[in-house]
């Protein structure tokens, strides 16, 4: 799931807004009842559909029908379009934000699973879990461009926020390969705990962090010395180590939280992302995959595979406060800019 | 004038650090890679299955290690280490002491064996001194890791206790509670049998009855042997008290694939037929399986065996342990698999980690049918203080193994 990569870059309307909220002044404009009302779309990996939730209403308005074992999912900058990779379908679908259709597609490798674009939005950067390599997409030519060999089985994708720097993590190497984006060349590896998942940068591009799946802990890496500098230990007493399986991050615009999805232990770690102390857990629904954050970052919103749901977290409270149905095995979810 | 110099020698600086780093890049990129060389010692002899479709392929193993030393040589472009694979099969019943010793005089230190007990134990006992570890990927013997434990040899297959528990466990949650045993008459059936045997003990099934199913040498294929077998079963199995399923203990492949749909009464079979417990499957696609199952295809057009995995992870533990220390001799690579930090991603949904007590790869035991995984083992309120892969095996506790 890319979506918070995407989803964090504000167009200019939502940077307004936040400010004006920042601010402490015009949030009566900003806001027409409690919460502006976005989309959500999750990706249900079994169902083979896309679920948009109102997240204001905190329901699913509408089902899109999507190809084979929909995954990664994320919208584009000018939030015209949903992208979602249906590894079984070897490509990625193209769902017209207004009608909801699938409208076109473009030319992954085989299997594509995560992806995310370049800050210009013209760029899209997949890994393909079974050619070891990462394609480069022009998303307006719908061409493929070139590919990159990476490690085995390429997963988890991020870029830094100038867009200098693609991380990618390869969850049979174990490693986060880094990629000069201007010339395509891997400039640096590191070695992280067993089957990385997940690569977020920090908005200030000061941490990169990446989750370990099996190896049950999230790498803090310092993008300059390109060095791993701390990892995150999960303990949730009464559970036993092997269900601690972190996937999923999101970290707050200021940098000051995040949020690691502990998969098969149900829960959310939130971390203190100065001192990178685990904080609390949340519990949430069942092998908690994927998250993304509302565009004014009030909700944060998981999902959860094997309880099919996907729950709505309360950013400045640290509460669970609502539970919403939706396709069978949620996987990812983007969030729309407005 | 002065600033001219200083900029001219500063410029003679930048151009001196460029070649410099120039010249270290190209040493760098020259310098031979930190080769580690892996020995598989495997079966000359095929054993025979009922079904062609259980039949050994020729690489049976061995190719589960050539795709993990493609995995670590993927890897070991970004680390400048490079993994070679030497194979050697070795006749059932003969002395493998010289095929390791002449393996270690060309530098080999990893071994992964695909032997008989017996023969493993030779073998390690030939290499003892010389720093050999070897990876037991073949015998499910529980003996091995117990009362004939060793310092020097990991286990990648799972036991026999192991794979009995893993089914009972699923057969209690079934509450299928009441087992008709019907065990080989040869010396791994019986050991399976008591595997068997142990696990309705520990997880309250009740045996209610064994029977021997004798091996009469007879020929497993026959032209017109379904007519006799159809009638056989049944026969066999009548007149047996009241029982939920029949559970065979049949390893060496002589009666337990004649059992499903040819039992006296409508009962589901369990163990060496019907709902098996193994460490793969051609079928598991869960937890990424998937991209193992179509690399193993790509390279070698067939499906991927229980052998293979445990090759496949004996190879790849070679290979992480070796990314994780950057080196590549044996005590080095030996002392971090013990360690506390090792864990290996085997796509079985969690991490695979070592007893310490016997060198035993903990790993969950998934369940098939042939056609579709049924389920995976550890079943969900199995709980155990540390680990709820201890629940499946021998533990700690009632170990006999003292390692040396």
């Amino acid at each position: 799931m890319k979506s918070n990569h995407l989803s964090t870059v504000m167009p200019a309307l939502g940077k307004a807004m936040w400010r004006c909220v920042s601010a402490g002044i015009c949030v009566t404009i900003a806001f027409a009842g409690d919460a502006r009302a976005y989309k959500a779309y999750v990706s249900n990996e079994k169902s083979n559909t896309i679920s948009i939730i109102d997240t204001a209403e905190r329901k699913v308005v509408g089902t899109i029908k999507v190809g084979q074992r929909p995954r990664g999912i994320a919208i584009t900058k000018d939030q015209k379009y949903v992208l979602v990779a249906v590894g079984d379908d070897d490509t990625i679908q193209m769902i017209d934000t207004t009608s909801n259709k699938v409208v076109d597609t473009l030319p992954s490798g085989p299997d594509p699973e995560l992806f995310t674009d370049d800050p210009s939005g013209r760029l899209l950067y997949v890994a393909n879990e079974n050619n070891n390599t990462v394609t480069i997409i022009d998303i307006e030519r719908r061409a493929r461009l070139g590919d990159v060999e990476v490690g085995v089985e390429p997963e988890g994708m991020g870029l830094s926020p100038d867009g200098k720097i693609l991380v990618n993590t390869s969850e049979t190497t174990n490693m986060a390969h880094f990629i000069d984006t201007a010339t395509r060349q891997i400039v640096a590896n590191i070695l992280v705990d067993a089957r990385p998942r997940f690569a977020q940068f920090k908005d200030d591009g000061s941490e990169l962090w990446v989750s370990s799946e099996i190896g049950g802990t999230v790498s803090v890496i310092d993008p300059v010395k390109r060095a791993v500098k701390r990892k995150i230990n999960f303990t949730v007493p009464g559970m036993r180590q092997e269900a601690i399986q972190p996937v999923g991050i999101a970290i707050t615009h200021d940098g000051k939280t995040g949020f690691v999805a502990l998969g098969p232990a149900n829960r959310i770690a939130v971390i203190d992302a100065a001192t990178h102390q685990v904080q609390k857990f949340l519990l949430v629904g069942q092998r908690v995959w994927h998250m993304a954050f509302t565009p004014d970052e009030k909700y944060l919103l998981t999902t959860n595979g094997v309880s099919n749901d996907v729950s709505v977290i309360d950013v400045a409270a640290l509460k669970v406060i609502d539970t919403i149905q939706v396709g069978e095995l949620p996987w990812g979810i983007a969030i729309s800019q407005r | 004038m002065t600033e001219a110099k200083t900029s001219s020698r500063a410029l003679i600086r930048a151009f001196v650090a460029v070649a410099l780093v120039f010249l270290l890049t190209a040493a760098l990129a020259r310098a031979e890679p930190l080769t580690i060389k892996i020995g598989y010692v495997g079966r000359a002899e095929k054993k025979a299955t009922i079904s062609l479709l259980d039949y050994p392929p020729d690489n049976d193993g061995v190719a589960g290690t050539r795709l993990a030393l493609d995995d670590n040589n993927t890897t070991g472009k970004f680390l400048n280490q490079h993994f070679l694979l030497e194979e050697v099969r070795v006749k059932d019943g003969t002395d493998p002491a010289d095929v390791v010793l002449q393996l270690a005089d060309r530098g080999i230190s990893f071994f992964i064996m695909d032997l008989p007990a017996d023969m493993l134990l030779k073998a390690a006992e030939a290499g003892r001194g010389r720093d050999l570890v070897f990876f037991n990927a073949g015998a499910i013997d529980d003996r091995l890791r117990e009362e004939d434990c060793r310092a020097d040899v990991i286990h990648t297959a799972p036991t026999r206790s192991m794979l009995a528990d893993g089914l009972a466990q699923y057969l209690v949650f079934k509450r299928w509670l009441r087992w008709l045993l019907v065990a080989g008459s040869h010396e791994t059936d019986k050991l399976f049998a008591d595997a068997l045997r142990r696990a309705a003990g520990r997880f309250g099934a009740r045996i209610v009855e064994q029977r021997v199913f004798e091996d009469s040498g007879g020929a497993r294929r026959t032209d017109s042997g379904l007519v006799q077998i159809q009638r056989q079963i049944p026969l066999f199995l009548q007149g047996a008290p009241a029982h939920d399923v029949v559970v065979a203990a049949d390893e060496s492949e002589v009666f337990a694939s004649y059992l499903p749909y040819r039992t006296r009464d409508p009962r589901p079979v369990a163990g060496s037929a019907g709902l098996v417990p193994k460490s793969w499957d051609a079928a598991h696609d869960q937890w990424g399986a998937n991209q193992l199952q179509n690399r193993f295809m790509q390279l070698f057009s067939r499906r991927m065996t229980a052998l293979d995995i445990q090759a496949w992870s004996a190879a790849r533990m070679i290979g992480e342990a070796a990314a994780r220390v950057a080196a590549g001799d044996p005590q080095t690579i030996f002392a971090y698999l013990k360690g506390p930090d090792f864990a290996l991603a085997a796509f079985k949904g969690q991490k695979l980690t070592l007893r310490d007590w016997n060198l035993q790869l903990r790993q969950p035991i998934l369940l098939a049918d042939g056609r579709t995984i049924v389920s995976v083992s550890p079943q969900e309120g199995f709980l155990h203080q540390f680990s709820e892969l201890d629940t499946l095996g021998i533990d700690r506790p009632e170990t006999k193994c003292r390692l040396k």
